[in-house]
């Protein structure tokens, strides 16, 4: 590969994942820097349409494999294909999903560099990229570098803008072969599952999350028969639906804090903290929930913080732009016809 | 069956770190076994339950890393060995995994690698796939569950927790996962097993021990910071009633232009 940036787009049946293009806006800019081109690669079905859209995100050249090993996404061959096509190059950049995260890591062995994984800044400094790194879940931030090329490096999603798309920029994707055969491959897709569905907490530009206090309404009399902790959280689905109320009007998603995933409330996919999912949204809603030094971790790089919280003491109205200190039982539902009003929905 | 599980030592998930002349500090937080890996732990013991063999739980530290280690111990593994060389002082991932899959091929015959699914101090969550990558053995990574395993085909087969759902995969043994927190609560340490554990002798293995040459570490933080602070002046909203209350609320979240 003669340019000096190669840009890994994660896409599934010819549709990319939004952070893969907020990765190419990060290696055009360090491209910028370094001087030189960046290329695009998309593997798998649909890859090649997905190449076409990385020329008009502004890419100088776009590679795809629609192999039939390549089919489903499998960390191996799509690992030993990055491997290489990176060859020669200064760094190649992923989406932080997870086919980015684990690609990175295998493609970072067999070129014996290193990788640089959820990165929220780059700057290049004498020549060398320096990476941003939130650790210890954004407690302190590490600034951080690899003396080794092609350095892998994942961008943390939403920390990166997106480049503007412009169809004009055309071009033909080429096609490459796979690096490896299927008789080389360990592993094999089955199949699926279940859909994660909803909003995902990670690309959400608007999270409402839900708390202990979710539980905390006395006035609601559960159905009889229920066990004392089987109407607790019973208390506390009633609870998470205002909350959910509120973020569907504003098209965002549901979190909670970890004491309402341990109490059983709510699933453990919808964990805002240091040992869930850490999120950046532009709007932060937290109702009932105090505030611990994990969930602070999870949430603290939102843009605007909201707290509403029956305790004026609680930790979460220090880091909140605004405070509503009541009951949320009354705060959220008045607050969403407010904003449906609004929003005209 | 043989299980190997890797561990690491962290500061408690509560404690507030800081950067003081460069130092990175915990204050008066314990240090403890990973909460991933704990998880990790669990799914190896329940695999082990299910299959009969050994557990074997390994960590690469100082020696202090030796209580997470019989942390592990105490939930049931029934061996632990602790790498530990002063060249691995500052090790990057890469380093790291060509250490474990050297202990991994010097325990011999292993049949499964489990991992929590990052260390909440260095948030890579890299180790497991660059160890995998290493052995030339399958990555099964966020695994929430193992519906299949069979020492005589071989072969095992997993959910992933991906983003658009669970992936079923199968992959041939031996082979390395990740765990992800859906798969189970992992049992506390009982009491038999916490006496076991601190009485258990845990071997050190240095570089020597596992034929290699101390590792390059290529990637480096020559920059800890505290975060920048946020400059928050919290605005109350108060008023006479919820309505009210939310109607300045939703005026001024309109105003932030964050809708």
């Amino acid at each position: 590969m003669s340019n000096k940036i190669l840009v890994f787009i994660d896409q599934k049946n010819g549709k990319a994942n939004q952070a893969s293009w907020e990765a190419l806006g990060a290696g055009l800019m360090l491209a910028g820097k370094l001087g030189g081109g960046v290329t695009a690669l998309a593997l798998g079905s649909g890859s090649q349409q997905v190449a076409a859209e990385a020329l008009h995100y502004g890419a100088d050249e776009a590679l795809y494999c629609d192999d039939a090993t390549l089919a489903d996404y499998r960390a191996e061959p799509y690992a030993s294909l990055v491997s290489s096509l990176a060859r020669g190059a200064e760094a190649v950049l992923f989406p932080t999903t997870t086919a980015g995260r684990e690609v990175a890591a295998m493609a970072a062995v067999d070129l014996d560099t290193g990788v640089m994984p959820d990165v929220t800044a780059l700057e290049v400094e004498g020549g060398q990229i320096v990476a941003t790194r939130p650790v210890y879940a954004g407690k302190l931030i590490a600034k951080t570098v690899c003396s080794a090329k092609p350095v892998m490096i994942t961008t943390r999603i939403r920390a990166f803008a997106k480049p503007t798309a412009d169809a004009s920029r055309s071009g033909s994707p080429r096609a490459v072969a796979p690096a490896v055969s299927e008789a080389d491959i360990t592993t094999r897709v089955t199949g699926y599952t279940g859909s994660a569905g909803g909003v995902s907490l990670n690309d959400a530009a608007v999270i409402v999350s839900g708390g202990r206090g979710v539980s905390n309404n006395p006035k609601l009399s559960p159905p009889a028969g229920l066990d004392e902790k089987q109407a607790e959280i019973w208390r506390a689905q009633q609870g998470f639906r205002l909350v959910g109320d509120l973020a569907s009007v504003l098209g965002g998603a549901v979190g909670a804090s970890r004491a309402a995933v341990d109490a059983g409330y709510i699933p453990y996919e919808h964990q805002v903290g240091q040992t869930g999912k850490v999120v950046s949204p532009d709007l932060y809603i937290a109702a009932g929930i105090s505030g611990a030094i994990q969930h602070q971790a999870g949430m603290r790089t939102s843009k605007v913080i909201v707290a509403i919280n029956k305790d004026p003491e609680a930790p979460i109205f220090k880091m909140a732009r605004f405070g509503v200190v009541g009951d949320l039982y009354e705060i959220l539902p008045a607050l969403t016809e407010a904003l449906r009003k609004r929003l005209g929905k | 069956m043989k299980i190997v599980v890797c561990v690491k030592q962290v500061p408690d998930s509560a404690a507030k770190m800081t950067v003081e002349n460069g130092q990175v500090s915990w204050g008066e937080a314990p240090l403890v076994i990973n909460p991933w890996d704990e998880y990790a732990v669990e799914a190896a013991l329940v695999q082990k339950e299910a299959h009969g063999g050994d557990v074997i739980a390994v960590s690469l530290g100082g020696e202090s890393a030796k209580e997470a280690l019989k942390h592990a111990l105490a939930m049931g593994c029934s061996e632990a060995v602790l790498i530990s060389d002063p060249a691995l002082a500052g090790a990057d991932s890469q380093a790291v995994a060509k250490a474990l899959a050297a202990a991994i091929r010097k325990i011999g015959d292993v049949d499964l690698v489990t991992f929590g699914r990052q260390a909440i101090d260095g948030d890579m969550g890299v180790t497991a796939a660059q160890t995998a990558r290493i052995l030339g053995w399958p990555a099964l990574t966020l695994v929430s569950r193992i519906s299949q395993l069979d020492s005589s085909s071989r072969t095992i087969q997993v959910e992933r927790s991906v983003e658009d759902g669970r992936q079923v995969v199968q992959g041939k043994l031996p082979a390395v996962i990740s765990v992800v927190k859906d798969f189970g609560e992992p049992r506390y340490p009982s009491f038999m097993g916490i006496r076991k554990a601190s009485r258990a002798n845990i071997p050190t293995w240095g570089l020597g021990d596992l034929g290699l040459a101390a590792p390059v570490s290529v990637v480096s933080w020559p920059k800890v910071e505290n975060p920048p602070a946020r400059e928050i002046k919290t605005e109350i909203i108060a008023g006479s009633s919820a309505q009210e209350i939310a109607e300045q609320l939703a005026d001024k979240l309109l105003a932030e232009k964050v809708l």
